[in-house]
C-alpha cells in the first residue's frame, strides 16, 4: 500500500513536502507562487473587465482627477493624485520592511526580523486606514449632482470649476417626509432623502445666471467634460429625476454608476487582501517572537508570507495606474 | 539558498529608490498632463497612457524580481510562473479591450437606444 502515499507521513519533515525540492524551491514556497499566479489571474480578470467597460463608455467615463481630490486636513483644496501617491508610498515602503525582514531571516537575526515585521504590519494598517478614508470621501461625495431620467449625471460648474449644490441651491423648505419604519410600513424604510429636492435645484439654477451644467460627455479634443450653455442646460434639467449625493452601487454623483461599482469591487477586493495579509503577518510576527523559526532552523515562513505581501503591493501598482493615472 | 548569509540590504534600498522615483514621475505626469502627450493618439491610446503602462510594468518587474526574489529562482520555475501569468493576462486583456471598443461602436449606432 505504500504506493498510494507519496511521502512518508511519519517523517517529521512532511511539512516541507518530505524534503523534496523540485526546481530547488520548497513545497510551501512553490505553492505560494502558484497561488499568486491564480490570484493574479483573478485580479487581472477584474481589471480587464474594468478596461472593457471603460472602452464601452470611452466618451463619458469619469475623469479620476475630478473624482479623487481630497487630502487629509486640506479642506476644499483641489488635490488630485497626491493622496493615492501617498498610499502607494506607504505600501511600497511596507514592502521594503518586509523584504528587510526576509533578509534578516536569512541571517537568523530574530530581533531584526521581529522589528521589520512589526513595521510591515503598521504600514499595512496605515494603508487600510487610508483606503477607508478614501472610501468615506467617495461614498459621501463632494459636490452633489442631478440624475436625469435616462440615468445621466448633470454636474454644476461656475467659472470653469465644479461647485457643490450647497453653493447655489436655496432651500425652499419644501415638505418632504422620509419614509421610515415609524411612519409607514414597519418592515421597510425609504431611502435617505438628499439635502435638496429636484425642484429646489432646478429653481436655483434658473435664478443663478452664472451657474452652468456639465454633462458626462467628454470632448475628445480637450479630454474635458462638456459644459452646456444656459438654455441647453435648462432643457436638460427638464428630465431631472433625482438629486444624487455621493456614490453607492446604484447611483454615483461623479458619473456612470458602474465606475463606482468597479471602484468598490476592485479596491475592496484588494483591501481585503491587504487585511488578510496583515492578519497573516501578525501570526508570523508572534511566531517569530516565541522563537518558532529559531527552533525550526530557518525563517522560510517569513519569506512565504513576504511573497504574499509583495504580491498585494504588486496589485496595488496596477490598480493605481488603471484607476488613477490612465 | 546559496545566498544564505550575505546581506542584500543595500540593493533593497536601491530598488526602493528606483520604485519611488518611478512613482514620483508618474504622479508628476498625472498632475501636469502635458497636452503634447495627453491629447495626441498613438497605438490606440495617448502616449501619456502608454508611458504610465510602461512605468507600471517596470515597477512590477522591480517588485517581482528584487523583492519577491524571482531572480534567485531556477530558470524553469521562474518561467512556469511568469510566462503562464503573462500569456494568460495578455490574452484576456487583448480580447476584452477589443470587445469593449466593439460595444462602444454598437452603442453609438443611432437606431439602438441605450439607457446606460
Amino acid at each position: 500500500m505504500g504506493a498510494t502515499i507519496a511521502v512518508n507521513s511519519e517523517d517529521k519533515t512532511t511539512w516541507n513536502g518530505g524534503g523534496k525540492r523540485p526546481f530547488g524551491a520548497s513545497y510551501g514556497k512553490m505553492m505560494m507562487w502558484f497561488f499568486i499566479v491564480s490570484d493574479a489571474l483573478t485580479f487581472s480578470g477584474f481589471l480587464a473587465a474594468y478596461g472593457l467597460t471603460r472602452f464601452k463608455f470611452i466618451d463619458s467615463w469619469p475623469i479620476a482627477d475630478e473624482v479623487f481630490t481630497h487630502f487629509p486636513f486640506l479642506h476644499g483644496v483641489h488635490a488630485p493624485m497626491y493622496y493615492v501617491a501617498l498610499m502607494t508610498f506607504i505600501l511600497i515602503f511596507s514592502s521594503v520592511t518586509m523584504v528587510l525582514a526576509v533578509d534578516a531571516g536569512h541571517q537568523m537575526k530574530k530581533k531584526k526580523v521581529a522589528w521589520y515585521m512589526l513595521f510591515t504590519i503598521i504600514g499595512g494598517l496605515i494603508f487600510l486606514g487610508s483606503q477607508a478614508w478614501e472610501w468615506k470621501n467617495f461614498i459621501g461625495g463632494t459636490y452633489g449632482a442631478v440624475q436625469t431620467t435616462d440615468g445621466k449625471i448633470l454636474q454644476f460648474v461656475k467659472d470653469g470649476h465644479q461647485i457643490a449644490l450647497s453653493d447655489f441651491v436655496v432651500d425652499a423648505h419644501e415638505e418632504r417626509v422620509q419614509h421610515t419604519r415609524k411612519n409607514g410600513l414597519w418592515y421597510v424604510s425609504g431611502e435617505t432623502l438628499p439635502s435638496y429636492s429636484v425642484n429646489e435645484v432646478v429653481n436655483s439654477y434658473k435664478n443663478n445666471s452664472d451657474v452652468l451644467i456639465r454633462t458626462e460627455k467628454i470632448d475628445l479634443a480637450t479630454k474635458q467634460k462638456t459644459i452646456l450653455s444656459r438654455e441647453e442646460g435648462a432643457r436638460y434639467l427638464l428630465n431631472a429625476k433625482q438629486v444624487v449625493e455621493g456614490a453607492n452601487l446604484q447611483v454615483n454623483e461623479y458619473g456612470n454608476p458602474i465606475f463606482a461599482d468597479f471602484f468598490f469591487f476592485i479596491t475592496g477586493f484588494h483591501g481585503f487582501h491587504v487585511f488578510t495579509g496583515v492578519l497573516i503577518n501578525i501570526i508570523i510576527f508572534f511566531n517569530v517572537l516565541i522563537g518558532t523559526y529559531e527552533r525550526r532552523g530557518h525563517y522560510e515562513m517569513v519569506e512565504k508570507v513576504g511573497l504574499y505581501w509583495h504580491f498585494v503591493d504588486l496589485v496595488w501598482v496596477f490598480v493605481f495606474t488603471f484607476f488613477y493615472l490612465v | 539558498m546559496a545566498h544564505a548569509h550575505e546581506s542584500n540590504t543595500k540593493r533593497i534600498w536601491i530598488v526602493f529608490g528606483i520604485l519611488s522615483v518611478i512613482t514620483i514621475v508618474e504622479v508628476i505626469f498625472g498632475i501636469i498632463k502635458p497636452a503634447s502627450l495627453h491629447l495626441t493618439s498613438f497605438l490606440g491610446t495617448s502616449p501619456l497612457n502608454l508611458l504610465f503602462i510602461i512605468l507600471t510594468l517596470a515597477k512590477a518587474y522591480g517588485i517581482t524580481w528584487a523583492f519577491m526574489h524571482m531572480e534567485g529562482e531556477k530558470k524553469w520555475f521562474r518561467r512556469a510562473v511568469v510566462w503562464t501569468a503573462v500569456f494568460l493576462i495578455s490574452y484576456l486583456v487583448v480580447l476584452l479591450l477589443i470587445e469593449g471598443e466593439y460595444l462602444f461602436d454598437v452603442m453609438s449606432f443611432p437606431l439602438t437606444k441605450w439607457n446606460y
